[in-house]
């Protein structure tokens, strides 16, 4: 776990095009990440809680195809 | 497009009297007028082209709009020599207006070329033309060859990616041109400029550097003396379907759409307009006071898009057409995306169902569900579109919706359509 992710807010992308649906993200961040009718992951972008950002460091760490990312939200979003 | 009719205007498709060819140098020049590009550093050159093209407003006309001017600042800051591309590669299927330049005035897209290549000093400016596009190919080589004999000290490449609808994608076509693999890639931060290789690329639509090559002429006073102040100059729009002359005409941005169609000879009563392409929007026909520029068009619920106007006589049907638009769109995924592979599909055959008056109850639920799902989950925007489409349908086409809804195929259910849908075709590399 990087500790500056605790400090500055983080949201989740999905790379669309490396993205094959396992679905892992969703068990483990059932809170932020939700399935699409074909398994595949929607996530809104907001910033994620500082509570569920260990769970969603692990979901990115944890995806096959390394399609999901943990990234910082820019300063004024 | 089998008859291409072309509307001669005062601008980009100035031209001189007599038969439709290609204008030679000579006459290219004779028509427009002398353009002093210099060779590749010369700084009042460079600040005042970066000045005249901020001030016109110049949109980009490839389909974003985005202002022409505030896409070299990434470009010039890199340390190499950025590449210039020249996208021909005109993917919507109803425009006809990159190849009408190319084939009739390839040195106004070659030099507007070369003058934003001075601008950002750029080496090398590569055109790409879609490898279904022989002609047009031709003719920009010949136009080539003749600013070669006359001691261009620019390099031309002319390269040919697969056709396919989003070939002409921006992401898609650097991507082509560094590893010959014509699919998009999700771009975070679109303000990182694309890549060949280890040089940055600026893409522009040939369009776009037409109305280049003329600001650098006439200034951006001039440019501004036709169109809105939001979006100045003039618009080429490839008008199609119930008209008496198919073809491309140069309209005034703002021209309302009754208008443009009038040029184009409207011979029927209207069910709707298509208006932006095959990613676009259909409008209903009480709205075609709407000013053909983009912020209308977007209040509207419609998109500029590239400029094409499709006219659905009021025999066809909307909810038809648009189905067999979304099952070609489907077609042309470029099977990368999930929302895009799966999704697309899963809307033509809702549109399908409706159009064959075999519709559920919880079909018009049930794709409104879909649409949401898919929209802006692609790393392209190809999927974007066909949700637009198919929300617009059901604005624009809301009776006929329902009636087929409701096992009542309208009158036009199996009228023959009035789009031109290419075959599909299977490959995103290279043709072997």
């Amino acid at each position: 776990m990087n500790a500056t992710l605790r400090r500055v807010a983080v949201r989740l992308r999905v790379d669309p095009v490396a993205c094959d649906a396992y679905g892992y993200c969703a068990e483990i961040l059932p809170e932020r990440v939700t399935l699409d009718e074909w398994g595949y992951p929607i996530v809104d972008g907001t910033p994620v809680p500082a509570g569920l950002v260990e769970l969603a460091t692990r979901a990115a760490a944890e995806c096959p195809r390394r399609a999901v990312h943990l990234e910082q939200v820019a300063a004024g979003h | 497009m089998t008859t291409m009719a072309i509307d001669t205007a005062d601008r980009l498709l100035k031209r001189p009297s007599g038969p439709n060819s290609a204008m030679d140098l000579a006459t290219h020049l004779a028509v427009h007028g002398p353009l002093r590009i210099p060779g590749r550093d010369d700084r009042s050159f460079r600040d005042g082209i970066l000045r005249a093209v901020a001030e016109s407003g110049l949109l980009g006309r490839g389909g974003a709009g985005f202002p022409s001017a505030v896409k070299w600042d990434a470009v010039r800051r890199s340390a190499r020599r950025p590449l210039l591309v020249v996208n021909a590669m005109e993917g919507e299927p109803a425009s006809a207006k990159d190849r009408v330049l190319l084939c009739y005035s390839p040195h106004l897209v070659l030099d507007g070329a070369e003058v934003v290549a001075a601008a950002i000093g750029a080496g090398e400016i590569v055109i790409c033309i879609a490898d279904d596009s022989d002609p047009s190919a031709a003719s920009v080589e010949a136009a080539i060859a003749e600013r070669e004999a006359g001691g261009t000290r620019r390099r031309f490449a002319v390269e040919r990616p697969p056709a396919h609808y989003v070939a002409g994608e921006e992401s898609a076509l650097v991507n082509w041109l560094a590893t010959e693999q014509s699919l998009p890639f999700q771009r975070v931060d679109k303000s990182v400029p694309l890549r060949v290789g280890r040089r940055t690329a600026l893409v522009h639509n040939a369009e776009t550097l037409s109305q280049v090559a003329l600001i650098a002429r006439h200034g951006p006073g001039w440019f501004r003396g036709a169109g809105t102040a939001d979006a100045p100059g003039t618009t080429l729009v490839t008008v199609s379907g119930a008209v008496r002359s198919p073809g491309v005409v140069e309209v005034e941005m703002g021209t309302p759409i009754a208008d443009v169609l009038a040029r184009s000879g409207v011979d029927a009563e209207l069910s709707g307009v298509l208006v932006g392409g095959y990613g676009g929007a259909w409008i209903d026909p009480s709205r075609l006071s709407t000013p053909y520029a983009p912020g209308p068009l977007a209040a509207a619920g419609a998109t500029h898009g590239v400029g094409i106007l499709v006219a659905l006589p009021a025999s066809s049907c909307g909810i038809a057409e648009t189905a067999r638009i979304v099952r070609y769109m489907a077609g042309q995924s470029a099977g990368q995306c999930g929302p895009c592979v799966f999704g697309l599909p899963a809307l033509a055959d809702d549109m399908e169902l409706l159009w064959s008056g075999r519709g559920d109850a919880e079909l018009f639920d049930r794709v409104s569900r879909r649409a949401a799902q898919i929209e802006g989950r692609g790393a392209c925007r190809h999927p974007d579109g066909v949700v637009r489409l198919v929300r617009s349908a059901f604005q624009a086409f809301a009776a006929d919706a329902h009636a087929h809804a409701h096992g009542r195929p309208c009158r036009g259910h199996d009228a023959p359509t009035v789009l031109y849908l290419p075959r599909p075709r299977a490959s995103v590399g290279r043709a072997s």
